[in-house]
């Protein structure tokens, strides 16, 4: 250690921090630190190429086999050989009740038990980088990965698709055939709206891993969450609790498949994923500010 | 603005209905080095948590450089560098990214200066070489001296290290102690935990020692070592003729064995005592057949030891 190189004294530098002017801003720097210590783990790119995987699954297997008939196996599997880019589609449509819920757990029950499980978040604490900041950073985040996530099944069923089946105009479940950039557009859109139906979900993890410091143990109850909803959505005896499941729109992306647009299911869904957003992000902030920090 | 870095009154913390902390008040004069002292589970590093904030108080008043916590933490904590119950990295960045990223996570850091900073920092305690490793591949030293560069990414007025030369080799364990000295001469105030005195005792000028969540005794080095006690030993057949003349001298208490005599010096003449070539010479006229004679003081370590209990039992 070279004791007596670099200034330490404090006298000759300007405060930055006044007397009631805490520092502001600049959460740009923490939130870019976040996302970009996100993708650099390898758990995170290892959970992207198993989504991946999904549709090269799929377009693999309808390659190998004969052409499905309508009405055979997932939805929209019949679409896949008139134009590759559904590959994506129905892959994402496959893995939204288990693997795409999978994925986010992983990741939203981590945001807070993980840190604190490695000992960083008495030291991100200490930077500081304040409670309330902290928990948006890690929030937004997470939505960030709901994104990536599913663009990674859409755009890697575009590519999979294109190569092994073309791209061609494709006829939507209301009949009417779209171009190849329409229906790409219409790809992006499901993947939207997966992405949106997964927020509320990360908000509940978000919380859940500010009760624990096992990481894994936040992860197995988001994900024990999500398909509790889905089972208890199965149920018609409990159809007056259906409405209030955040996972009651996740697969009502069949709207947005059809000419024109059908946006109710998108604006229902987004509605009810605010909801369980801003019940869940307060009671993680309530219990993330006033915790004692002890791992 | 006061004069001290760190002030608490009657602070306390419990669990439940057990006292980690019970009732402490803590006063670091700023410029100090303050050596936090006591053996394992004294509560040490839940006082830590709650000076900066990790947790909060049961009870009582905390001051960190003047200003009230966790009130005005976010005034506060970017003035002090901090190492508490040992490093925390990513194990999947390098030492350089991890250091990045707590830099990042404070808003009042300059990103512009950022890599400078953080290569100083790799500098000041070593690591530059390594700077590009991940943490995973670091030795407990390496991540100690991690943990360390941390603190120092930016100027501090207060540096608080919880047991700082944990896992560290001797050479180690050198360097944080000059580095501590060359940063207290800086004029930061230095609050340095441990339960090894023979570390603290080279580098601190006030101590404080906690047992069983109390703080026991508080001071400078000078008050706590001078407060305890000294002795003379005169080695000698004649211990009976031994004892009367250093009992005709003001010496209390003479313990005799076969061939030693051990006599406290009492506190009260602390100053006025007599010199030892007199108590030797006043020996020798009474015909005591000197063999050997010293002047033994109480070390910092039987002030310890005496505050805090024998032994390896934790207290609770």
């Amino acid at each position: 250690m070279s004791a007596d190189t670099g200034p330490t004294t404090t006298q000759d530098r300007p405060d930055p921090v006044g007397p009631g002017a805490p520092p502001r801003g600049r959460t740009g720097g923490l939130f870019a630190s976040e996302v970009l210590t996100l993708f650099r783990r390898r758990r995170t790119q290892a959970i992207l190429g198993v989504l991946a995987g999904v549709p090269i699954l799929i377009a693999v297997a309808v390659k190998l086999s004969s052409a499905p008939r309508p009405g055979e196996g997932p939805p929209l599997l019949d679409r896949v050989t008139q134009n590759g880019l559904f590959v994506g589609v129905t892959a994402l449509v496959v893995s939204v009740p288990l693997f795409v819920p999978l994925a986010i757990g992983v990741v939203a029950g981590d945001t807070i038990a993980g840190e604190a499980n490695l000992g960083t978040l008495r030291y991100l604490l200490l930077a500081p980088a304040g409670r309330t900041r902290l928990l948006a950073v890690k929030y937004a985040s997470t939505a960030v990965f709901c994104f990536a996530a599913t663009l990674t099944v859409v755009l890697t069923g575009a590519v999979v698709g294109g190569a092994l089946f073309g791209l061609r105009p494709v006829t939507l479940l209301s009949g009417d055939a779209v171009s190849v950039p329409e229906s790409f557009v219409r790809a992006l859109l499901v993947a939207a709206y997966v992405s949106v139906s997964m927020l509320g979900m990360s908000a509940i993890g978000l919380f859940v891993s500010t009760l624990t410091e096992i990481p894994v143990g936040a992860m197995a109850a988001t994900v024990t969450l999500a398909v509790t909803s889905q089972i208890l959505g199965g149920i018609p005896q409990v159809d007056w609790l259906h409405p209030y499941l955040f996972s009651h729109h996740w697969l009502d992306l069949g709207d947005l498949l059809r000419t024109p647009v059908v946006w109710d299911s998108f604006v229902a869904n987004g509605r009810l994923q605010l909801a369980y957003v801003a019940v869940f992000t307060a009671l993680a902030w309530a219990r993330l500010t006033t915790k004692d920090v002890l791992s | 603005m006061t004069d001290l870095a760190i002030r608490t009154r009657a602070l306390t913390k419990r669990f439940r209905r057990h006292a980690a902390v019970d009732g402490i008040d803590l006063v670091v004069p700023r410029g100090s080095v303050y050596g936090f002292l006591g053996p394992n589970g004294s509560g040490k590093t839940t006082t830590i948590r709650v000076l900066l904030g990790l947790a909060g108080a049961t009870d009582g008043e905390v001051e960190v450089l003047g200003r009230p916590m966790p009130t005005d933490l976010r005034a506060v904590l970017p003035r002090v560098g901090a190492l508490v119950e040992g490093p925390a990295f990513y194990p999947f960045l390098s030492g350089a990214s991890n250091l990045r990223r707590f830099d990042a996570a404070d808003a009042g850091a300059s990103r512009r200066s950022r890599d400078a900073r953080v290569a100083q920092a790799l500098d000041r305690v070593g690591l530059s070489n390594a700077a590009g490793k991940k943490v995973r591949a670091y030795s407990l030293g390496m991540k100690q001296r991690l943990g360390i560069a941390a603190s120092l990414l930016r100027p501090r007025d207060l540096l608080v290290l919880d047991e700082p030369t944990n896992g560290l080799d001797p050479q180690g364990t050198r360097e944080v102690r000059s580095l501590v000295r060359s940063l207290a001469a800086d004029g930061t105030t230095v609050f340095v935990s441990s339960h090894l005195l023979a570390e603290v005792e080279q580098i601190c000028s006030h101590i404080g020692v906690m047992s069983a969540g109390r703080l026991v005794a508080q001071g400078t080095l000078d008050e706590l070592g001078g407060a305890g006690g000294s002795r003379v030993r005169v080695t000698t057949p004649d211990g009976a003729d031994a004892a009367r003349v250093l009992t005709g001298l003001g010496l209390g208490a003479p313990d005799v064995t076969a061939d030693a005599v051990v006599a406290a010096v009492p506190v009260q003449l602390n100053g006025s005592a007599p010199a030892p070539e007199d108590v030797v010479a006043a020996l020798v006229a009474g015909g005591v057949r000197v063999r050997g004679f010293t002047v033994e003081h109480d070390s910092l370590e039987d002030r310890f030891v005496a505050l805090t209990g024998e032994g390896f039992d934790v207290v609770r």
